[in-house]
């Protein structure tokens, strides 16, 4: 494998857990509501990945991943949407939450040291003929089938949120709840589905960082990924072709990393750890005035 | 000394950080800003505590602490200036970008005790120990209680009478309110608040790091915060962002984070048990007063 082909397949196995996390938040931001919750979502989507691949079967993991997503996102929709708390604490509390419980519940269950259990992870599987493509064709389709799944994803939610009439009420609750409703559609039940939707992606991201790539759960392992991924969903422009887009460059800026150790420069190694953290920054001040947030994104009308 | 007075100093001692940085959280939010951050500025707080007492201490004598907590405000500041200007500059949402700080600020730690600040053996990922003159006073004699814990209750007691008494404090609260409100009615310049609030807000972060290493772990190393600017949340908003609450809610979570880790080394309890409290504690508040509030007549009109 050429360096060139090494990185590319780096930037996918990067995009591919932020990206389904990103996508599932663009759904859910399009209807209004911010999910910063979706750490907690990753986490916990790892932590019940880990335990349901446990039994043996890997699709059974992904489906252990969404439930758990589904869960976290669950809480964060009754106090956000039914009870109106704010959003934004509301899901910076449920990340905690999550980060905490997966960590206690992770050393009550596999003891406090957690020897490094491992779990079988996904094989890739090669997609004949478009694997041998030159170049991108072992990056792109030589992957762990879950990242075809991410494949259909994404051109499936596009074409449910632009050419669908439930697509345009998901799109219209961001953008005027009221007006939705005097059209009497239900627009918290539209935000709650959206949110469990959401919910279900950030638990399957979480299930790809432990089945299909790290093999075993660590304590804090979304690593920041959920706000990343929501960062993601700005430089995408609230977009799902947008956001793929933008989790796809966020990947190959992330690979670099092994690009660089490669080369040997005499550079701290911390500085690639950061790189991530830094490119998220440095990608919002970047689109800074050229993304338009869903109008009441983040609060109900009625809310001052 | 018996026993129970060390669980009691322990605690207190444990309460330092979370009440300083509780008042950083509090701060912030009071005024419209939400500075997740803390976490990251109480690690750039701590490192630069580290270097000016380490650098100074032979010039300075005991004086070297005041500068070393100078350092670490202005350090706080500085990394919280970033999330700052961008928020002002390019609108970019302080919760990404003040977390994205606090794990490049992991990094730096990382950088600094594996590098530039390493003690001299080069052998443990750690700077060398502060000496005697660079470190807090004890309070109680025989205890680990430094003067750390005095100086976080005269700052929650002064930021307490800056919210109530001053002009300052009424700006403050009114951009947090209603920036248009403050804006339009009061003439106040929201955007210069809020940034100045924000670099506060860092800087009392900065020094919450800067006391640790003073007064407790008198060197800089990797994992020096076990989330203190994430707990710091919850005991901001258990107190209902009030200083003078802050006191007794820092203490509170002392006690339980203290408490804690006597559970893990006695019974084997996860010592995470203290965080998952700590989150379904906001959690509950939050709904409550979420349903409260919902009770409030004339609201919907």
């Amino acid at each position: 494998m050429s360096a060139v082909e090494s990185f590319l397949e780096g930037a996918i196995r990067t995009a591919t857990p932020l990206a389904f996390a990103a996508i599932g938040e663009t759904v859910v931001e399009r209807c209004g509501v911010i999910n910063i919750g979706l750490e907690g979502a990753i986490i916990a989507g790892a932590f019940g990945g880990f335990v349901a691949a446990g039994s043996g079967s890997i699709w059974l993991g992904f489906l252990g991943s969404a439930a758990a997503g589904v869960l976290v996102a669950a809480v964060f929709a009754i106090i956000t949407i039914r009870v109106r708390a704010d959003q934004i604490i509301t899901g910076t509390a449920i990340s905690l939450f999550c980060l905490g419980l997966t960590a206690m519940l992770y050393q009550q269950l596999y003891g406090a040291t957690g020897a490094a259990l491992s779990i079988p992870t996904m094989a890739t599987t090669e997609i004949p003929v478009l694997a041998s493509i030159p170049v991108v064709g072992r990056a792109l389709f030589a992957q762990p089938s879950i990242t075809y799944v991410l494949y259909l994803i994404i051109p499936l939610v596009w074409w449910w949120m632009y050419h669908t009439h439930a697509g345009l009420a998901v799109r219209a609750t961001g953008e005027d709840p009221r007006a939705v409703i005097a059209a009497g559609i239900p627009a918290r039940r539209i935000q709650i589905l959206c949110v469990l939707f959401g919910g279900a992606m950030g638990g399957i991201a979480g299930g790809v960082l432990v089945i299909a790539q790290a093999g075993s759960f660590a304590e804090g392992m979304s690593a920041g990924r959920g706000f990343i991924a929501i960062a993601i969903v700005v430089l995408g422009r609230w977009h799902p072709l947008g956001v793929a887009a933008a989790a796809l460059i966020f990947g190959a800026a992330s690979a670099l990393q092994y690009f660089f150790q490669a080369l040997g420069w005499p550079v701290p190694y911390q500085l690639f750890l950061a790189l991530p953290y830094v490119l998220t920054l440095c990608g919002l001040a970047g689109i800074a005035g050229r993304a338009v947030a869903p109008a009441s994104l983040g609060r109900w009308p009625d809310q001052t | 000394m018996g026993a129970e007075l060390a669980l009691v100093t322990d605690a207190l001692v444990r309460a330092t950080p979370l009440m300083i940085a509780g008042l950083a959280v509090a701060l912030a939010f009071r005024g419209g800003v939400f500075n997740i951050g803390a976490e990251g500025q109480l690690l750039v707080g701590a490192a630069a505590a580290t270097t000016v007492s380490l650098a100074g201490h032979a010039f300075f004598g005991r004086g070297v602490v005041v500068i070393a907590l100078a350092a670490a405000a202005v350090a706080g500041g500085c990394w919280a200036a970033i999330a700052a200007e961008l928020r002002r500059r390019f609108r970019v949402l302080e919760i990404i970008s003040t977390i994205m700080l606090n794990f490049i600020a992991i990094y730096l730690v990382s950088f600094l005790v594996r590098g530039p600040l390493q003690e001299p053996t080069h052998i443990y990922p750690q700077t060398e120990s502060l000496p005697a003159a660079a470190r807090l006073p004890i309070l109680v004699p025989g205890s680990r209680l430094h003067l750390g814990f005095a100086l976080g209750v005269a700052a929650a007691v002064l930021l307490s009478w800056v919210f109530r008494k001053t002009a300052i404090g009424f700006r403050i609260r009114a951009t947090g309110a209603s920036p248009l409100a403050a804006f339009t009615a009061g003439r106040i310049d929201v955007s210069r608040t809020s940034f100045l609030v924000f670099l506060f807000s860092g800087a009392l972060a900065g020094i919450a790091g800067g006391i640790e290493v003073t007064g407790v772990t008198f060197a800089l190393y990797e994992n020096l915060s076990p989330g203190y600017g994430y707990t710091a949340i919850a005991v901001a908003l258990i107190a209902g962002l009030n200083p003078l609450g802050i006191i007794a809610s820092g203490i509170f979570f002392g006690a339980l984070e203290t408490g804690a880790s006597a559970l893990q080394r006695e019974f084997a309890v996860p010592s995470s048990i203290a965080s998952v409290v700590e989150a379904a504690l906001i959690i509950g508040v939050l709904t409550l007063t979420a349903i409260r509030n919902r009770r409030v007549p004339g609201r919907a009109s």
